[in-house]
């Protein structure tokens, strides 16, 4: 059926869950910074933070990748140039992992700051006055019900990163979407490849809700339902 | 750094893409607003007949990369025969055809479960105090039900919108010539960032503004009602209670 194209095919899958999950684990690093900046007493910092976020959603993802792919190309070259080490080329891997996380890092730095502000500031006055230092109010106050209430928030820019992967076969990637145009090409059946690959992705991101939808509730237990964001 | 003297001659290509862009925004977000709210009554409706394949449709467009779903539209369906040899050829054929088409789908699914949502919330006494007062089922859901769940998903509608107006970048990979096409073809002829890809950035910046300030108007007229009272119409004084005084 697949013209034994499909261990390729699933290959290519491989490839475009590293680059989600490394671009994930960019988004969070952003993220986390982008909430901390926000929520901080600097208005340089916030200032900077709130630029990040609004420029960043306020322009499609392709064209973020581009600039970043491109962009990134020329700044390497020029201090590739300066140091004498001759011509490179931007690693499309890099260039994809790192434009995805730096652009829904914006969109997780929103979730983030949602979820520190969800906390009721009494509880971190509360540990502050029972007399625990700056750490543990972080690990045993903040960071457990910031998690909690990120989650739902956390699951939908999981997804829509997830997808977004897709785009990294544009800058030359060799992502499963790739391997679904080369597969086509080589068979003349377009529709079976890219019809077999948006199965795939189906089925990953099923998958990612069914499991984030149980750590949900996981962390929500003892939480009644009413009080639930 | 810039060169303005490219700016100005590709100005008018950026013009053109800027036009693309709108219209693919333009049809496919009326078509998708036409198509969610029958949709998203069905999709809240009791029957499962009505419920589970409208649920079906928007999981598989939310589930799926909007780029897959482009190129099977685009790439795919001429694998078939039937097609190639339907009278519906010609439109498939077209890459504007294809794109609109799947960008339609795509905010159709995202819109009915925004709606669907809106509808959920729904107060249960409001329908039941417009049955009550004798409306028909007609005027309940004209005039009590959908103006109440429209102005609930409003502001969600506003962000699915400017995604929408996002996503048509990728229209650019099926040969379509919009803003990022052009951006792309500016940078293939001079290798220059901020004249090419820079440029489109500031017309997507304009239009997401735009778009945004076009929702808060929209919000302002639809969710008056939300305002605190002190500003809308300046209360009377009230008359103080003189048995404490």
């Amino acid at each position: 059926m697949f013209h034994g194209y499909l261990p390729m095919i699933l290959d290519g899958l491989r490839v475009t869950l590293s680059v989600a999950v490394v671009s994930l684990a960019v988004a969070c690093v952003f993220g986390l910074a982008g909430a901390s900046a926000k929520l901080s007493h600097s208005p340089v910092l916030r200032g900077l933070a709130g630029l990040y976020t609004t420029v960043i959603r306020a322009l499609p993802d392709l064209l973020l990748m581009l600039i970043v792919f491109y962009g990134g190309q020329i700044l390497l070259n020029r201090v590739a140039t300066a140091q004498g080490w001759g011509y490179m080329d931007v690693n499309a891997f890099a260039a994809g992992t790192i434009t995805l996380g730096f652009v829904f890092g914006a969109y997780l730095t929103e979730t983030f700051r949602g979820a520190i502000l969800a906390i009721p500031r009494g509880q971190i006055e509360a540990g502050h006055a029972m007399g625990l230092s700056r750490g543990q109010v972080m690990r045993d106050i903040v960071i457990p019900q910031m998690v909690r209430h990120a989650i739902p928030g956390f699951t939908n820019n999981w997804l829509v990163m997830l997808k977004a992967t897709a785009l990294v076969s544009i800058i030359g990637l060799d992502d499963m979407v790739h391997r679904a145009s080369l597969a086509s090409a080589a068979t003349r059946e377009p529709f079976t490849f890219y019809a077999l690959i948006g199965a795939i992705y189906l089925a990953v991101t099923t998958v990612s809700i069914l499991v984030l939808g149980a750590l949900n509730r996981r962390m929500s237990r003892g939480i009644r339902s009413e009080a639930r964001a | 750094m810039i060169d303005w003297t490219i700016v100005r001659e590709m100005l008018p290509a950026f013009w053109h893409g800027l036009q693309m862009t709108l219209l693919l925004l333009v049809t496919s977000a009326v078509a998708g607003l036409l198509l969610s709210v029958p949709l998203s009554v069905a999709r809240s409706a009791r029957s499962p007949w009505a419920r589970w394949p409208v649920f079906g449709f928007t999981f598989v467009i939310r589930g799926t990369p909007l780029l897959v779903q482009l190129f099977i539209l685009y790439y795919g369906l001429p694998q078939f025969g039937v097609i190639r040899n339907s009278t519906l050829w010609p439109l498939l054929r077209d890459p504007w055809f294809c794109a609109w088409a799947a960008f339609t789908l795509n905010t159709t699914a995202y819109t009915t479960e925004i709606f669907a949502g809106a509808i959920r919330t729904t107060p249960a006494g409001e329908i039941e105090a417009a049955r009550a007062m004798g409306l028909t089922r007609a005027q309940v859901f004209r005039d009590v039900f959908w103006p109440g769940a429209w102005r609930r998903a409003l502001p969600q509608y506003g962000n699915e919108i400017i995604q929408l107006m996002h996503a048509t970048a990728l229209a650019s990979t099926v040969t379509i010539v919009e803003i990022l096409r052009v951006g792309r073809d500016v940078y293939t002829n001079y290798l220059k960032i901020p004249e090419s890809f820079g440029m489109a950035a500031v017309f997507y910046l304009g239009l997401t503004l735009v778009l945004a300030g076009l929702f808060r108007l929209l919000e302002r007229h639809f969710l008056r009602h939300l305002d605190p009272r002190a500003s809308a119409t300046p209360m009377p004084e009230p008359v103080k209670a003189s048995a404490h005084a």
